[in-house]
């Protein structure tokens, strides 16, 4: 079940279709949100510069945070070298996701950029 | 309004911020770069990871890279990873909030600290005498 956020129009930013296709081809996920936080921090209305991405994917399975988190930047690296200014990640096996791993809820913006 | 260009005197060798990074992830168990300063930080993912530390007690070091640009980049490129804050433990690359948050919600965090002798002030006592 793939989730993608969708602002007032229904419709989902370009960036975070493209973050949902690559994250879907490279990954294989089983379950995929994809949230645009950029409205928690001081940018411009419709910015997609912050986002937070819950993967449970087969790919994660033996493998440590760091690594999880490093193959989904691998994944993301052209966005994140542009106009992606944060992403937050939670990874998880399936087996992982089945016993209720939570989605933590991300910290609020203090000001700066 | 006054803009700072580097000057580089004749004798001056421009600035090698890898080595500058190398330096200083080697200066203290605990390094981190962050936004702003931890009385005051700037990003609340950074601050996230201020919290925690302070949880733990932990004295590190902190830089704030919203005031160097060079190092702000210049962190990305160190450990191939792309967003601040950053979390150094002995010199090796930790993660970033997400991770520490991770660790500190497992116990793996005090782990980590204790292996490199650091005594978490969220250290169960049982634990103290393994």
């Amino acid at each position: 079940v793939n989730l993608l956020t969708r602002n007032m129009s229904g419709m989902a930013g370009p960036v975070a279709s493209i973050i949902e296709r690559k994250l879907t081809d490279m990954l294989k996920p089983s379950h995929l949100q994809i949230i645009n936080e950029s409205y928690m921090h001081s940018v411009p209305k419709n910015s997609e510069t912050h986002f937070k991405v819950v993967v449970v994917s087969e790919s994660f399975t033996d493998k440590k945070p760091l690594a999880r988190h490093r193959l989904v930047n691998d994944v993301l690296k052209e966005e994140l070298s542009s106009g992606v200014h944060a992403l937050s990640i939670n990874a998880f096996t399936p087996e992982q996701w089945d016993k209720g791993r939570q989605v933590d809820k991300s910290p609020n913006c203090m000001g700066g950029f | 309004i006054e803009t700072q260009q580097p000057r580089y005197l004749s004798s001056e060798a421009p600035r090698d911020v890898q080595k500058e990074i190398g330096d200083l992830v080697a200066k203290n168990k605990v390094v981190i770069f962050m936004k702003g300063v931890p009385e005051a930080p700037q990003c609340g993912f950074s601050n996230a990871v201020v919290q925690i530390l302070r949880m733990h007690a932990v004295t590190y070091d902190a830089h704030n890279v919203l005031v160097d640009e060079e190092l702000r980049q210049g962190i990305k490129d160190f450990s191939s990873w792309p967003t601040i804050p950053q979390v150094y433990i002995e010199g090796e690359f930790i993660g970033g909030c997400d991770i520490l948050l991770q660790m500190h919600q497992t116990g793996e965090l005090i782990e980590e600290l204790q292996k490199v002798g650091i005594k978490s002030a969220l250290m169960d006592p049982e634990d103290e005498k393994k």
